[in-house]
């Protein structure tokens, strides 16, 4: 896959949501920060010490071992343009510190981008792995083999008290952050997220918006991981979160049964006013838009908007996002211009499949 | 994530706000809080590394400042990042840090992990011979406890336990 299908494509592995519970978990992901004993870490690193880095991990991913695991392409930060960066976040695949912040950045991805490895942002190496739905343990499994291939070629920074040794404290001991991507409009309608929101921070995990502010995220998506790092061991980590998020899905479950049972024509009004206005509108901002792609999201789930498939809404997702807007059209678009382009692009993709 | 007021920089300032239940977040850069300061009261040049280094200052088991003149002249040898540098920024220099500044980290860990101990994964190859290292120890000790008590043959077997075991170290 040549660089510029990774900018021109909006599928990425993680936006087909054929994955377990992908009614509510539109993805899953792990990252795995390592880094490399005798360097020191990107912050304090000079060009030529971040440009050996970058050597030693390609060369890594050149070995029979990694290269069972499908071809990995090398982008280099100084190589693409701002927007092409863009992008790149937007599909998730790179950090906003990568695209703007790291010296001598790379990133290498898999043809199907469920595999991208970030080279010399905050820590050395950070393997990370999208996986559609709720598959905690597949991405780990993913996540864990690839660290393996690496520990044979390059000695990791490993300190047996604190384990593996990153630039941030808080990500010293495991250097493993994993998360998913869960859509709850019922339980933000039936007005019972600030609840579970309190409730999560208290056993070690945090609840953020994904692309907005906390309770009011934007397009009702929050994304869910683990705060501790040290002294827990991977598997810790990874059934405690597997066991809050069931515990979410079955409590997002149950509030949207409770809409059909007892609000049914509120909850019918909202969700096919919201497709009538992406259908018919000439304009629409960034805010709405998520915001009516969730209603209608939650439609098809509940079988009130047919016809149209969870994938649509997964590519609406990214393809919506500013960055994407204007890589499409080949140029730097005003506001105004965006939310014209973006209203067609929704128009485009809900009416084709009437 | 991208600071909501300008929606170019990094946001680094976290905020949360509750008010009458309400929970409302903020995620902004540090310049467009600066220029906000009113809104956010409080909030002038403050970034999650100074939350670090807050947490870095006090140990609540010990009920004492970390923040002596022995520690502040304290500088990792191999990259030069002091402990002054390291409780304003947050983030250490490479990994010699970690050791340079050894236990006086231990709370800061406490604060953010409630642990201070890896009990997670550990590399097949360097942790092999980590363990193979430790395994190394303990035998000389033994050794030499076993000579102390003139127990010459059960001696005479550590010791060549030990040589095996330098020789799987050397090779590796």
């Amino acid at each position: 896959m040549s660089q510029q299908q990774f900018m021109q494509n909006p599928w990425s592995n993680w936006m087909k949501g054929e994955g377990p519970d992908s009614d509510i978990v539109i993805s899953t992901r792990l990252r795995i920060a390592r880094n490399l004993r005798q360097h020191p870490f990107p912050l304090l690193a000079t060009d030529s010490q971040a440009e050996e880095v970058v050597r030693k991990v390609t060369e890594v991913s050149e070995t029979e071992a990694m290269k069972k695991l499908g071809p990995l392409e090398l982008i280099q930060m100084e190589q693409v343009n701002p927007l092409e960066k863009r992008v790149l976040v937007e599909k998730h695949l790179i950090s906003p510190h990568l695209a703007e912040e790291s010296r001598k950045g790379a990133v290498l991805l898999s043809n199907d981008e469920s595999i991208s490895i970030m080279v010399n942002e905050e820590d050395h190496i950070r393997i990370q792995v999208l996986m559609p739905g709720f598959q905690l343990q597949q991405a780990w499994d993913m996540g864990t083999k690839i660290d393996d291939i690496f520990e044979k070629h390059v000695n990791y920074a490993f300190d047996e008290n604190r384990g593996f040794l990153t630039s941030c404290p808080t990500n010293v001991g495991t250097g493993i952050r994993a998360s998913v991507m869960l859509h709850l409009p019922a339980l933000v309608m039936t007005q019972q997220i600030n609840r579970i929101l309190q409730a999560i921070n208290q056993v070690g995990l945090v609840v953020r918006g994904i692309y907005g502010e906390g309770s009011e995220a934007l397009g009702n998506l929050f994304q869910l991981s683990n705060q501790v790092t040290l002294g827990m061991s991977e598997s810790d980590i990874l059934s405690n979160l597997y066991g809050v998020a069931r515990q979410i899905i079955e409590q997002e479950r149950v509030a949207r049964r409770y809409l059909v049972e007892h609000s049914r024509i509120t909850l019918e009004d909202r969700i096919l006013r919201s497709y009538g206005i992406l259908q018919y509108a000439r304009t629409v901002e960034s805010k709405e838009a998520a915001q009516r792609l969730s209603d209608v999201r939650l439609g098809i789930d509940l079988g009130i908007v047919k016809n149209i498939s969870h994938l649509v809404l997964n590519e609406l997702l990214v393809t919506t996002q500013p960055g994407f807007l204007q890589h499409h059209a080949g140029q730097k678009l005003s506001p105004d211009q965006r939310d014209e382009r973006r209203a067609r692009l929704i128009r485009e993709k809900l009416s084709a499949r009437q | 994530m991208n600071c909501e007021e300008c929606g170019k920089r990094q946001a680094t300032l976290h905020l949360t706000k509750i008010v009458n239940g309400e929970k409302t977040e903020y995620h902004i850069c540090e310049q467009c809080a600066q220029e906000k300061g009113d809104v956010f009261p409080g909030f002038h040049n403050f970034s999650i590394h100074n939350l670090l280094s807050g947490l870095l200052h006090f140990d609540p088991a010990q009920k004492k400042t970390q923040d002596t003149p022995a520690n502040k002249a304290l500088r990792c040898e191999t990259c030069g990042l002091t402990y002054a540098q390291f409780s304003k920024s947050g983030r250490f220099g490479c990994s010699d840090c970690y050791t340079f500044l050894g236990d006086r980290l231990d709370p800061l860990f406490r604060r953010i992990h409630g642990n201070t101990q890896h009990i997670g994964k550990v590399p097949e190859r360097t942790g092999g011979q980590l363990k193979r290292r430790k395994e190394l120890e303990q035998l000389k000790q033994a050794l030499q406890r076993h000579i102390a008590s003139e127990e010459f043959e059960k001696a005479a077997e550590i010791r060549d336990r030990i040589k095996a075991l330098e020789q799987k170290l050397g090779q590796s």
